[in-house]
């Protein structure tokens, strides 16, 4: 058996968490809603993130514009993530929502952008 | 000399959640007066998500939380001013700003709405011993840097304070190559929030040093290193305990202190420990007509707070303009007890006081297990049991018109931690 | 005139207040004059560090050069700081006794104050001291009020001298460091080195031709001159000059010795101060000093010619002439030493901290003019404190020293005045209003806490002499001054500064070359 500690980031409340692990079995106690559950297995078996950054802009009103990846990635993909989106460019004008990178490191995730930037 | 109906100073999350709420309470003639040359404020540079979750059940990043705000302002057609400081307000509501289109004006106002936001502590005022080398930035300038006109302001940091942009520009940093060495925490605990420290700390495998400060900067242009030591109970670094850190960067992350230099050009004190105004359940400040909220009034964590706390005084300053409610009679005083810090209002106007009022407020340490309490005089109205409670993470309690009507002698409302 | 033997008539070394008085009064004359400032702009050594005070005179020991250039200097500041439009305000000064010990010590700075010409002085009891001053503390038992002591912003006056002296001709080359002098004839040869290459943006060809269109001033910026006449960066040269002033702060004794056999010695003595928030600003009104006693020599509290209040300085000799940092013991010697003084100091509105350096001579004078064994050398060495109050006296006296010895006459067109950059917050409301009317950039505030505008930091970078980095627009128009001490505005002034310049954005310094503030694009 296997005890691990947690805090659920899920939301703000930052619930402290406790997974037990029997075989194949997990309990999850100190959850105060169903998200601490689903967070505390998710985080023990496959912990996923959602990467933010910015991309430069080509021609816009400001230098770069703010992005992230439309649903999370697997934790140990962020930094793949990251090269790709550092290579990235864009055109202005950008609108919130836009694709940045259609799959982003083969995670098969968008990367959108998460302002709006006019051409200047 | 123009006049408005509402005049909200500051078009960030507070001023644009109060802009529209007092237009959807009915009030047309709203003006809103913005520094920079954008709406939105602070969470234009939050490019980082967790914004949202209460207010749109979904996780945002700062500048999509801004859009659904500024997009409600450009619906209902709200005029606002960019590039236009206020320099002066009085407590007759004649509000002064500049911008190069218009110069320097002076209008007067039928409500005023504060929303001026804060600023960071600055390193001179922490009188940290050393150099003075540039690469030494307060971790929202930083921020601004990066987020805003894409540089990167260093290679290697510390980082001092562990409020929570101290701890999104750590892992910032990092995701950008980077190397962030460590993060001195002067207090046992960290000022952040929790999900601050998982995701941005722990993630990416960056010690926290609690109980930990930098007591000397080296480096004569850029800063070349800074030396950490660890503090006793009263904060005093404990010799032997130095332990030295090349960097070319620090990042301050050591408080923030809300933006009140016009609040007091109005006359209006400022509470000691919130720095903000003392206000009633209606967050009008001393000054009759003139409503404070968002982090002018006190520092939140979660920018919901400052959005539902912002349309409370948006709809009050509507009501205001259009009865012009006079001075609430019966007014009973809130006090922090026992671990609560402060509380926003600072004071209840039972006349005028709606069903219900949301009490805002921050504990003064880390407590395992304690009940929140809410106190008429003597008597104790409610407890909730709470598992950890830290000064980093806002609380709050929720008080009743109806459970206040069943104690109509009331002097006074407390609201304390116990532990029993 | 312009020997043509010689590069200069005059090289000054050093851009700091003293030099910059010395280049000033030198421009009076027909002199070829040519400052070399090892960093990138005046004002950068001890001249901006150090408690921002003309003295009255009554310290310096009677019949000293010290006490004559103190007295004539603060005696000189009334016509300098309305010339040069240099904010400047005689606010009085009060030396604290806390026992009845230490009154014959009062007593002597008294009659000393006398003897050395400083008028108007009294001793006063401790209670009409509180009633002059009501946050006295009651230890406070007798005063000397000195009602000529003033207080001034020693950035403005430096820089003021600079402008003008930039307008009469002075040619300035920044980031030059002289490395070595030898005897040259009658003269002396100066070998510099360029650390590094001031840039001159469009901006500054803009003021260019603005001036030559009519307002008289000379019309080209130090950088002109420099690019004309400095070889690619870095390299090392040679500059002739008949007269050598020797400016150099801390680092004079090293000058001084280069050509003369009578060594001297100058100690960096490091002074530690505390600023404090423009609310605490109205704490005294007089500059309160503490008459050194059993407890040793106290520190003093004084508002700023800006509002604020400054407490300081500690003094610690130290061998680092670049030793510009500060301690947790001298900070909190400060803290303590000021509250024995002056009660209920609100040092929690403490916005900075810094450490200057005074060129601390064994001998505790100045020393002025010329080694008896190099004759065209002249010192103005071992100028610590009164310094900044003596420095317009001693560029008169070196002056006219070394104008009589070129047998140089008087200029014709000496411009003896100079406008300094509007401060546009301090302004009447008309005047504000025609103001922005005019040039829209000083309706856009960028520094919200001393309420700095765009076009105010624009003067301070197109002006002859303009800044190069964010300290030097800060010691120009205060930006970053206030309370948040830059956080907000850095990135905008930065921008701004870049786009006068030309100077890219991975360029810009706080000061000095070193000092870049980001290492690059993302």
């Amino acid at each position: 058996m296997e005890v691990r500690e947690l805090i659920c980031i899920s939301c703000p409340m930052g619930c402290p968490l406790t997974v037990t692990m029997d075989g194949d079995s997990l309990t999850v106690t100190g959850n105060t809603c169903p998200r601490g559950e689903d967070y505390a297995k998710k985080e023990v078996l496959s912990p996923t993130r959602i990467v933010t950054s910015s991309v430069r802009v080509n021609g816009g009103t400001i230098a770069r514009v703010s992005v992230k990846t439309k649903t999370d990635i697997p934790k140990g993909k962020i930094f793949d993530v990251m090269k790709e989106i550092r290579a990235a460019r864009v055109d202005a004008p950008v609108a919130m929502g836009d694709v940045v990178i259609a799959d982003c490191a083969g995670t098969g995730v968008e990367v959108i952008a998460t302002k709006s930037v006019a051409r200047a | 000399m123009r006049h408005h109906d509402i005049v909200i100073v500051g078009g960030g999350p507070a001023g644009l959640a109060a802009a529209v709420a007092a237009r959807k309470a009915g009030i047309s003639d709203i003006l809103i007066l913005e520094r920079d040359n954008v709406l939105g404020g602070i969470l234009n540079q939050c490019i980082h998500n967790g914004f949202g979750l209460h207010t749109f059940k979904e996780e945002l990043t700062g500048p999509e939380y801004a859009a659904r705000y500024i997009a409600q302002v450009e619906e209902e057609k709200i005029p606002y001013r960019l590039n236009t400081i206020v320099v002066d307000i009085t407590r007759s509501r004649e509000v002064t700003y500049i911008n190069r289109e218009e110069g320097l004006v002076t209008i007067r106002a039928g409500a005023v709405i504060l929303a001026m936001g804060c600023r960071e502590r600055p390193r001179g005022a922490l009188n940290t011993p050393g150099y003075r080398p540039a690469g030494i930035y307060s971790a929202g300038t930083a921020q601004r840097l990066m987020n805003i006109e894409g540089y990167l302001v260093g290679k290697e940091a510390v980082i001092l304070g562990s409020g929570d942009i101290g701890l999104i520009m750590a892992r910032r940093m990092t995701l950008e190559g980077a190397k962030v060495k460590v993060v001195a925490e002067i207090m046992p605990y960290s000022g952040g929030l929790k999900r601050n420290i998982v995701q941005c700390l722990d993630d990416y495998g960056i010690p926290l040093k609690l109980s930990h400060t930098v007591v000397d900067i080296h480096g004569k242009e850029r800063l070349t290193g800074v030396t950490i030591a660890e503090v006793d109970e009263n904060k005093n670094p404990i010799p032997g305990t130095e332990e030295y850190y090349s960097c070319d960067t620090l990042l301050l992350s050591v408080g923030l202190i809300p933006e009140n230099e016009l609040s007091k050009s109005a006359g209006i004190s400022l509470n000691r420990v919130t720095s903000g105004p003392n206000v009633n359940d209606r967050l009008e400040t001393e000054a009759e007509g003139i409503y404070a909220c968002g982090n002018v009034l006190h520092v939140h964590d979660l920018v919901d707070f400052v959005s539902q706390e912002a349309a409370l005084a948006g709809e009050n300053a509507a009501e205001y303009v259009k009865n012009a409610a006079s001075d609430g009679e019966n007014v009973i005083p809130l006090v922090a007890a026992d671990g609560v810090r402060y509380t926003v209002p600072q004071f209840l106007e039972m006349d005028g006081m709606r069903d219900s009022v949301t009490v805002r407020f921050r504990v003064a340490d880390v407590y395992r297990d304690r009940y929140i309490s809410v106190y008429y005089d003597d008597q104790l109205i409610s407890r909730k049991k709470k598992k950890v409670l830290a000064p980093g993470e806002m609380e709050q309690v929720v008080l009743s018109k109806k459970s206040l009507a069943e104690y109509p002698r009331t002097e006074r409302i407390t609201i304390r931690t116990e532990v029993e | 005139m312009n020997n043509q033997r010689y590069d200069a008539d005059v090289v000054v070394i050093g851009g700091g207040v003293t030099g910059c008085a010395v280049a000033r009064e030198l421009s009076r004359y027909d002199l070829k004059v040519c400052l070399l400032e090892r960093t990138e702009d005046v004002c950068s050594g001890t001249s901006k560090a150090n408690s921002a005070i003309i003295h009255a005179g009554y310290d310096a020991a009677a019949g000293s050069v010290m006490a004559k250039m103190n007295v004539e200097g603060n005696r000189l500041m009334d016509q300098l700081a309305a010339d040069l439009d240099i904010p400047f305000r005689r606010n009085g000064s009060l030396v604290l006794c806390f026992s009845e010990e230490d009154m014959p010590g009062l007593q002597e700075l008294y009659v000393r104050g006398v003897t050395n010409g400083v008028p108007g002085l009294r001793i006063i009891s401790g209670d009409e001291a509180r009633r002059m001053e009501p946050n006295l503390t009651d230890e406070v038992v007798a005063a000397l009020y000195a009602p000529t002591g003033g207080i001034v912003c020693p950035f403005n006056m430096t820089i003021a001298l600079a402008e003008n002296a930039c307008e009469n001709g002075v040619e300035f080359h920044f980031l030059t460091e002289v490395t070595e002098i030898r005897k040259c004839g009658e003269g002396y040869e100066l070998s510099v080195r360029e650390t590094g290459e001031r840039t001159d943006g469009p901006a500054g060809d803009a003021y260019k031709a603005e001036c030559e269109d009519g307002t008289g001033a000379a019309g080209k910026t130090a950088a002109d001159l420099q690019e004309a006449e400095m070889p690619e960066n870095g390299a090392v040269k040679t500059i002739t000059a008949r007269f050598v002033v020797n400016a150099a702060g801390v680092y004079a004794d090293r000058f001084h010795n280069m050509v003369s056999r009578r060594r001297i010695s100058i100690t960096p003595r490091r002074g530690t101060y505390c600023l404090l928030d423009q609310e605490a600003g109205h704490h005294v009104d007089k500059t309160i000093f503490q008459l050194p006693g059993k407890y040793g020599k106290g520190v003093l509290v004084t508002p700023t010619i800006h509002g604020n209040l400054l407490i300081g300085p500690t003094a610690a000799d130290i061998g680092d002439k670049e030793g510009t940092y500060t301690t947790a013991e001298e900070l909190a010697e400060v803290t303590a030493k000021s509250a024995r003084g002056v009660k209920d100091i609100p040092y929690r509105q403490v916005i900075t901290s810094f450490a200057g350096l005074r060129a601390h001579e064994a001998g505790h004078e100045f020393i002025l003019g010329e080694p008896e064994d190099a004759p065209g050398f002249f010192d103005a060495a071992g100028i610590e404190s009164p310094g900044l109050s003596s420095a317009p006296a001693i560029g008169v006296y070196l002056a006219e020293m070394i104008a009589q010895k070129a047998g140089a006459p008087v200029k014709e067109h000496f411009v003896s005045t100079r406008k300094g950059i509007p401060h546009v917050a301090a302004m009447d409301r008309e005047s504000r209003a025609a103001l922005i009317a005019e040039r829209p950039d000083y309706g856009t505030i960028v520094c919200r806490c001393e309420n700095v505008s765009e076009g105010e930091i624009v003067d301070s970078i197109r002006r002859p002499l303009g800044a190069r980095s964010l300290d030097g627009i800060k010691r120009r128009v205060r930006q970053g001054m206030g309370r948040c001490q830059a956080g907000f505005c850095t990135p905008r002034t930065m921008e701004i500064l870049s786009r006068e310049t030309g100077i890219p954005m991975e360029k810009i310094c706080k000061n000095q070359p070193g000092s870049e503030m980001i290492t690059g694009e993302i």
